[in-house]
């Protein structure tokens, strides 16, 4: 056979001296293969030079046999028999570096998971398969090339998408470590749903008090670039490296030239329902969404504007400036950026579909973000706990735990936060109506977090009823509007009916709406549940399988607010640490064009999973930091003209004769 | 070690979280010791004897009788446990040991010997189509397409208009179907729902074998119940529909057309077994909207939160005293401004009427099944 490019070329005078290492792994491994019977047929095999068993080749000492050996008998190939290289080649590769030898000179049989592990009982079995497995490892070495990892530099540049109480924290923690940092909220105004609340669990801190300084920071800050009503329209590139193109969205106001002064609102003739206030009071059609808003802009929302331009003579007469714009266009705004953080944050669940509780049908049931604005003191009530219908003062009042989570039908997951937001409801609602007879009907109490069983341990001992027993139904009574609620408490075991002036569900939490979106966009996975998927459920909670975009706060999942700036500290060190490196080192299994062979066909292009190949003139160019080492490119190339390093032909084909060989 | 009966391994009683849902869902719990969550946690300390006498005696759960089968307690279960079937299981395991309601077992007796619940001679059941122009299976000739009649609609005086109703309804739109005769035997729903698993399987075989005999592709039924046992616990996934989907075809395709006007005001009971256990909600409501010079009003306890008329699960031969969930109904109804309660389900309509005439209300309110008034307004 011909020989190719590519195929190693031995050096003048050193011929593949590979040494071999089977592991006993403890008894993990030796309980089962005879592992000197595989030393014993390694030694034999061509070109192995050294071949030993130890305990734990990855220990300190088992590593230093390896250096030991590679000093003192000259090895260049290095056969590790042990565990899966999921675990360990890291470990090996590290080993081989720190005596000189080029880490991907490197092969390791796993002849645990794949082999003592899962043929416990047929040891002669497994010991021949063991073997195997080391013959093909040493084809292999005998195939291996060295190569070399690329460095690839990283923008010192942040994207942050989503501005609620997360991404404020990435970007306030990001920008304090020097980076730049570009953050886009789709929302007029920064906050999310943490300034919609009225107090925070457990300590009861007014949620704006503790929020609008961080608000405050953000847009003060020299190295935070805002942009609010806009959205991410399309990412591309790779780690380091990644272009974005930002849509911002008209608000047909000036932001330079508008003050916030709130007279072009005032004369405005159109009343919509406020989305800040979950649609239960109005606002006009040129507004901010709350008074402590930043940016503090108005913003005009047009499909509801009339044009009748009242606002802009308010604006000339009140201050002299035409800060009212309809001519305005949605700008594009294109940033390149080394690192990228989702921080979008969730969407409370809607309970329309839950046909039992009536919410849409009967006035006086609400859901816990709506009573939220109830209690908020910028909200359609002014703080004053009122009931729909008739705006009387509610003295009975149940909360109903679990809609639309813990339940096969909508979510199946548990949104942690509900147990505690309705305490808090509830504890609110006493301290405002001390007569108030207030209920929660419960599945389960969770209070997880730091003084939330002792907050748990208050709302009790001020009366607030828990009633373990999730309601079936409500029903209304037609002429006072009185619901009447369903439950048996299942702690009594006994039924109970309950009428009340006003029921609260409390709604789980479900993924905001531009997931989906996003996850496309971004290329991102997201979990069963619909939230981002993290790289590591345990281990690796802000990171993505994306290399350099990490996820923070109510995106990944459910939680409370400490949880969310938490990850988002979490998310902004781990973007900083790629960021401060300045440069990130890719992984050097990557394809290899050969541009003599290559016939411009182009369909490695449109195979490549991760758009990693470029078509140029005549032939393709492979983006290394985008590329995988999938293969799909070479397997589909008509002329063999790419393939991935470290996975080459001839590399994979000497494994498979070696398995194949009679011996 | 007591052994746990085979028909408890099956369950997903495990799976229970104990929300209440089920228990408080249930239409008896008024009247009844019935409580699925209890049997849900009673069920799993079988296979966890905590003490030399077992803390619960499972022969002594007789309430599980008084359940209608209507399904507001496995359709509302969020862990999807299936507190129904735990309670069948329950019904099995009585059954086997003895354990049952004299009622019951006359009824199951009945439907071994008869092939109805009442002990009526088999070669009565197709009087009710002496003098209508219907074909029977052993003259059918190219039909595929069965009409099941059901025991209630072949024997009750007061069901078989049900049965004469749909006939001519089949008749005007020129469907082509035949009937089974003095060959029909019960479908076993009911059979299933009260434990009874030998019966049923028998029942099964007997009406498969039927159908593969007369070559029948299509199924149509009067009764919910039966449309539920063909479609779903024979496990063969046969075409069968109600008859409320087959009329909404017909009406569709324009094959059935009214020519007379009902002005009167409607309402509709959902039938468990149409609603909870088969989401059929929208089909009957259709049909009834359909007919001209109708009112159509719905009541305040509809589609999901439908309450059972008490007729299913054996309850038909097996009393639980205390205020009748049909006479709630009728109560709703009347709250509602309706004139005519209108079901889709033989059973529903017999208890209805039987709760109407108890209550004096004759001249108030009338019960009429869907195929009666579709009938009517040809």
């Amino acid at each position: 056979m011909t020989k190719r490019k590519g195929e190693i070329e031995k050096s003048e005078g050193e011929g593949v001296r590979i040494g071999v290492y089977v592991c006993h792994c403890g008894v993990n491994i030796a309980g089962t293969v005879d592992v000197k019977k595989v030393v014993e047929y390694a030694s034999r095999l061509p070109n192995v030079v050294v071949a030993r068993d130890y305990l734990y080749v990855c220990s300190d000492a088992g590593q230093a046999l390896i250096k030991q050996d590679i000093k003192e008998h000259k090895l260049n190939r290095v056969v590790v028999a042990a565990c899966s290289p999921n675990l360990h080649e890291q470990t090996f590769r590290k080993c081989l570096e720190s005596v000189g030898l080029n880490k991907y000179l490197f092969a390791m049989a796993n002849i645990r998971e794949h082999c003592s592990w899962v043929h416990e009982h047929q040891p002669q079995e497994a010991t021949l398969k063991a073997i195997d497995s080391v013959k093909m490892a040493v084809a292999r070495a005998n195939m291996l090339e060295p190569l070399e990892t690329i460095k690839v530099p990283v923008k010192k540049r942040c994207l942050v998408i989503g501005g609620g109480i997360a991404g404020i924290q990435a970007a306030l923690d990001l920008a304090s470590g020097g980076f730049e940092v570009c953050l886009v909220e789709k929302e007029p105004s920064i906050g999310g749903h943490m300034a919609q609340f009225d107090k925070t669990f457990p300590t009861m801190d007014c949620s704006m008090c503790i929020l609008s300084p961080k608000m405050a920071d953000v847009v003060h800050h020299p190295k935070i670039h805002l942009f609010t009503n806009s959205e991410v329209k399309r990412v591309s590139g790779y780690i380091g490296n990644f272009k974005v193109e930002i849509e911002v969205k008209p608000r047909y106001v000036i932001s330079e030239l508008c003050n916030g002064c709130g007279e072009c609102a005032k004369v405005c003739p159109i009343e919509v329902p406020n989305e800040f206030d979950e649609r239960l009071g109005p606002r006009k059609a040129i507004y901010i969404p709350f008074p402590q808003a930043v940016p503090l802009v108005y913003t005009i929302d047009i499909q509801n504007c009339i044009r009748c331009y009242k606002c802009v003579d308010a604006c000339i007469l009140a201050r002299g400036v035409k800060a009212i714009d309809f001519a305005q266009d949605p700008k594009k705004v294109e940033l390149e950026v080394g690192t990228i953080i989702v921080a979008t944050g969730y969407d409370a669940f809607d309970p329309s579909i839950l046909e039992e509780y009536g919410y849409g049908v009967y006035d006086n049931v609400m859901t816990g973000l709506e009573f939220e604005r109830v209690l908020a003191p910028t909200g359609p009530t002014k703080g004053v706990v009122l009931r729909p219908s008739d705006g009387k003062v509610p003295k009975r009042i149940a909360f109903i735990q679990c809609i639309g989570s813990r339940d096969e039908k909508t979510n199946q997951y548990c949104s942690r936060v509900c147990c505690m937001y309705a305490t808090k409801q509830a504890l609110l609602i006493k301290e405002r109506v001390p007569d108030a007879k207030v209920m929660i009907f419960y599945i389960d109490l969770r209070a997880f977090g730091k003084g939330y069983e002792e907050f748990y341990k208050r709302a009790q001992s001020e009366g607030i009823r828990y009633i373990r027993g999730k309601v079936t139904e409500i029903m209304e009574n037609p002429d006072s509007k009185n619901l009447v609620l369903r439950a048996e408490d299942t702690l009594l075991g006994a039924m109970v009916e309950a009428e009340v002036d006003l029921a609260i569900l409390s709604v789980g939490l479900v993924p905001n709406k531009t997931t989906k979106m996003l996850s496309e966009t971004l290329s991102l996975s997201k979990g069963p549940d619909g939230f981002f998927k993290e790289a590591h459920p345990k281990l690796r909670p802000v990171e993505t399988l994306v290399d350099g975009i990490f996820i923070a706060g109510a995106a990944q999942g459910p939680k409370d607010i400490p949880d969310s700036v938490a990850q988002a500290c979490g998310a902004a060190q781990k973007a900083s640490i790629l960021m401060s490196a300045g440069e990130v080192e890719v992984e050097a299994i990557t394809a290899k064009v050969n541009e003599e062979l290559c016939s411009g066909c182009f369909i490695c292009v449109s195979m490549c999973p991760f758009n990693a190949i470029v078509a140029e003139e005549k032939s393709v160019k492979v983006i290394e930091a985008l590329c995988k080492g999938c293969g799909a490119c070479a397997a589909a190339c008509p002329t063999k003209a790419i393939e991935p390093m470290h996975f080459k032909d001839g590399q994979i084909l000497a494994e498979v004769k070696a398995c194949l060989a009679k011996d | 070690m007591m052994e746990v009966a085979e028909v408890f391994k099956k369950l997903d009683f495990n799976l229970c979280m104990q929300c209440a849902v089920c228990s408080g869902s249930c239409p008896l719990y008024m009247k009844s010791k019935l409580n699925p969550r209890k049997l849900m946690l009673e069920v799993a300390y079988l296979f966890y004897p905590l003490s030399i006498n077992p803390p619960i005696n499972i022969q002594q759960k007789n309430e599980v009788w008084d359940c209608t089968t209507c399904s507001a307690c496995s359709s509302r279960c969020p862990r999807d446990a299936k507190p129904l079937d735990v309670i069948i299981g329950l019904r099995s395991y009585l059954i086997e040991s003895g354990l049952v309601p004299r009622t019951i077992v006359d009824v199951l007796d009945s439907i071994f010997k008869y092939g109805n619940p009442w002990g009526l001679s088999r070669n009565k059941r197709s009087e009710w189509a002496r003098d209508l122009k219907v074909k029977y299976a052993s003259e059918k000739g190219d039909a595929s397409t069965l009409y099941f009649v059901c025991c209630a609609a072949s024997y009750d005086l007061r069901a078989q208009n049900l049965a004469k109703a749909t006939v001519k309804i089949l008749n005007s739109a020129n469907v082509d179907f035949f009937i089974l005769g003095n060959e029909e035997t019960c479908c076993g729903n009911e059979i299933y729902s009260l434990g009874e698993k030998g019966l049923f399987e028998e029942l099964v075989n007997t009406n498969l074998e039927l159908f593969e005999r007369y070559n029948v592709q299509e199924i149509i039924t009067t009764s919910p119940h039966c449309f539920n046992a063909f479609k779903v616990r024979y496990g063969k996934n046969l075409d069968a529909r109600h008859y409320t989907t087959f009329f909404v075809y017909l009406i569709d395709s324009g094959k059935l057309k009214f020519s007379r006007k009902i002005e009167k005001v409607i309402t509709y009971h959902d039938s468990c077994f149409l609603g909870r256990h088969n989401n059929i909600y929208e089909d009957p409501r259709k049909i009834i909207e359909s007919i001209p010079g109708v009112k159509f009003v719905e009541m305040t306890r509809s589609k999901k939160k439908s309450i059972c008329c008490e007729g299913g699960g054996g309850r038909m031969w097996h009393e639980v005293p205390g205020a009748r969930l049909s006479e709630m109904r009728v109560k709703d109804a009347l709250a509602v401004g309706a004139e005519i309660i209108a079901t889709a389900c033989p059973f529903c309509l017999m208890t209805i009427e039987d709760s109407i005439k108890t209550m004096g209300l004759e001249d108030k309110i009338m019960v009429k099944d869907i195929s009666e008034l579709v009938a009517e307004a040809l």
